[in-house]
């Protein structure tokens, strides 16, 4: 897939999330649309998956470690054609396959349930590491907050994937720099990620989150890479593609109202027209 | 009963042996105490399916539910206190949650930890893992029931908790007939003046202690019970029909464990029988020996019998 349809494709999902949020009246938008170029990247392009095949044994994996980030999922997977996009105006709802978090009792295609902060890099790892003994080709792919990573129980993992020279396993660190309470570096800082990641053995690579050349490289980069795992420390901004909602931690976990999902809509719809004349 | 002594993590690291042969699958993984939990024997035989995390328990509850997603049957080994405790969270979101198939083998549970005292003696991890939703909990009363729980677990698909001791605990089902089925208990001694629902090292006491009753015209009726969940309610609920009283007795909290459960049966049942809950009282442990401290917290024979008669009594 070339940039342009990436980036198409990286805005339909925008519009997935904001509209999955908007049903559901609440959700996590911010962290969601922060990740989304990174989510169509890794459904749309570098994850090896069949959405009529969710279970195939040599799939590639994914953990989305930060849960709450699940309507960016939801939106990736539905647009790559797990399940229909219009069951994301179920988000939330009693009834919905679509949980608050992931659940994979519910949606085929969903590798891991999370939700619970600083869990999904041991799992990741724990997953690369069946990889690894059984000698099987697939990757794993996990998908951290910045926040998140004030959790011990990331670092345990880290430690893990390192001393085990996991290097079928990528953590993807999505560094919108805010969370709930405010600037990361301003509640506790998780500063320096990448020289942290490289204490524990990781190849680390810092990239512009919403620059498709750099994630497709850094991607490349970790395929390349023997020995150890990859850490991608993705720059993002939060909220980003909607203009009132861009660098705001009001919009960590906020649904937007009436008057604000069309703001959205139009914003999105803007980046649509303009993709389309590029 | 016989004389033979044999501490039930002993049993779990051999059983492990047994199991790497028979499936191929199986990985144990543990949190640098592999020589405490004995799985070390599983290490020696397959050095290669024998995972060290490190002591990173919460990581090691992880690493495993990971394995299971890609075909392994995990094994993880550590203490109840970290196994059950430090890892509650991660054992309810990251196994029981998706259900995933990870066997939780929690050894040094209970006060028979001994010498180390209070902060590695878990008293509540039957009640921590209890709550969880599809958790199977295993307390096995010796080295034979200790072995086919391993196996049964091995089989089963899902969660399975399994609660092993420190101490050497003599060997009580060591016969032909012996069966074990998930979620079965067994009358080992008919009565019918009292039904005494034991679990784990408090089996072999109340066989001893039903013996000393007997001597004095109280007929025991001894119910082993390996596994707290499910529990075998079918069996209880005709005890108590039968005997019209019962006590519960556990290595464990009076809270949460084996004790509560037996009484939210009974409470269901619409039997009436009241219940006297044998086990640790609200407190905290402390050092001393294992045998020392089942002594003062009357969890040997001498124990079990007073406390019967006392309730019986009353």
């Amino acid at each position: 897939m070339n940039n342009l349809l990436l980036k198409k494709t990286a805005n339909e999902v925008r519009k997935g999330i904001v509209t999955a949020v908007y049903n559901a009246k609440a959700g996590h938008p911010g962290g969601s649309l922060s990740a989304a170029d990174i989510y169509t990247y890794l459904y749309f392009e570098e994850m090896n998956i069949d959405p009529a095949n969710p279970k195939k044994e040599d799939r590639d994996r994914f953990v989305l470690s930060k849960g709450h980030t699940a309507p960016g999922l939801y939106s990736a997977m539905a647009h790559r054609g797990f399940f229909p996009v219009s069951d994301l105006t179920t988000l939330r709802k009693l009834g919905s396959n679509l949980q608050g978090h992931p659940s994979m009792q519910y949606v085929p295609g969903i590798d891991m349930s999370s939700g619970s902060l600083g869990q999904g890099v041991s799992v990741a790892a724990g997953m690369a590491l069946a990889g690894q003994m059984d000698n099987a080709g697939y990757r794993v792919y996990t998908l951290v907050g910045d926040g998140e990573i004030q959790e011990g129980q990331i670092w345990e993992a880290a430690m893990f994937a390192g001393h085990k020279k996991l290097d079928n396993l990528v953590v993807i660190v999505d560094n919108n720099g805010l969370q709930i309470d405010g600037p990361v570096d301003e509640v506790c800082s998780p500063y320096p990620i990448d020289k942290k990641f490289e204490a524990f053995h990781f190849h680390v690579i810092n990239i512009d989150a919403h620059d498709f050349d750099a994630i497709r490289a850094a991607f490349a980069q970790a395929r390349q890479t023997k020995g150890k795992p990859t850490c991608i420390i993705a720059k993002s901004i939060k909220g980003k593609g909607v203009s009132f909602m861009e660098g705001q931690c009001a919009w960590h976990g906020t649904a937007p109202n009436d008057e604000q999902y069309e703001i959205a809509i139009k914003d999105l719809e803007e980046i649509s027209k303009k993709l389309a004349e590029a | 009963m016989s004389d033979k002594k044999i501490a039930t993590r002993e049993s779990y690291g051999n059983a492990l042996v047994e199991l790497g042969a028979k499936y191929e699958n199986v990985v144990v993984l543990d949190a640098d105490l592999a020589a405490a939990t004995k799985t070390g024997v599983f290490k020696k035989a397959y050095p290669e399916r024998h995972i060290n995390c490190g002591i990173a328990e919460c990581n090691m509850t992880g690493i495993a539910a990971g394995l299971s997603t890609c075909g392994k049957i995990p094994f993880i080994s550590s203490f109840a206190m970290f196994a059950a405790g430090r890892n509650f969270e991660q054992v309810r979101n990251s196994i029981g949650y998706p259900r995933l198939n990870v066997k939780i083998g929690a050894t040094h549970a209970g006060i028979t930890v001994g010498e180390d005292g209070a902060s590695h003696q878990c008293n509540e991890d039957i009640a921590l893992m209890r709550v969880i939703p599809g958790m199977v909990v295993m307390n096995p009363a010796d080295d034979i029931e200790a072995k086919a729980a391993v196996h049964a677990a091995a089989a089963y698909e899902g969660p399975v908790y399994l609660r092993f001791g420190r101490a050497a605990c003599p060997v009580i089902n060591d016969r032909p007939e012996y069966h074990f089925e998930i979620g079965k208990g067994e009358v080992l001694l008919t009565g019918s003046d009292v039904t005494i629902v034991a679990t784990g090292i408090c089996v072999g006491a109340a066989l001893s202690a039903a013996e000393e009753l007997k001597a004095e015209g109280i007929s025991a009726e001894v119910i082993n019970i390996c596994t707290i969940k499910p529990l075998d309610e079918k069996l209880i609920i005709e005890s108590a029909r039968k005997t019209g009283r019962v006590v519960t007795a556990e290595e464990h909290s009076i809270i949460g464990g084996l004790g509560s459960a037996v009484c939210e049966t009974l409470a269901e049942s619409g039997v009436s029988a009241p219940v006297y809950r044998i086990g640790i009282r609200d407190v905290y442990g402390e050092s001393g020996s294992a045998a020392a401290l089942v002594e003062k917290y009357r969890l040997d024979a001498k124990g079990l019998y007073e406390q019967v008669k006392e309730f019986l009594s009353k």
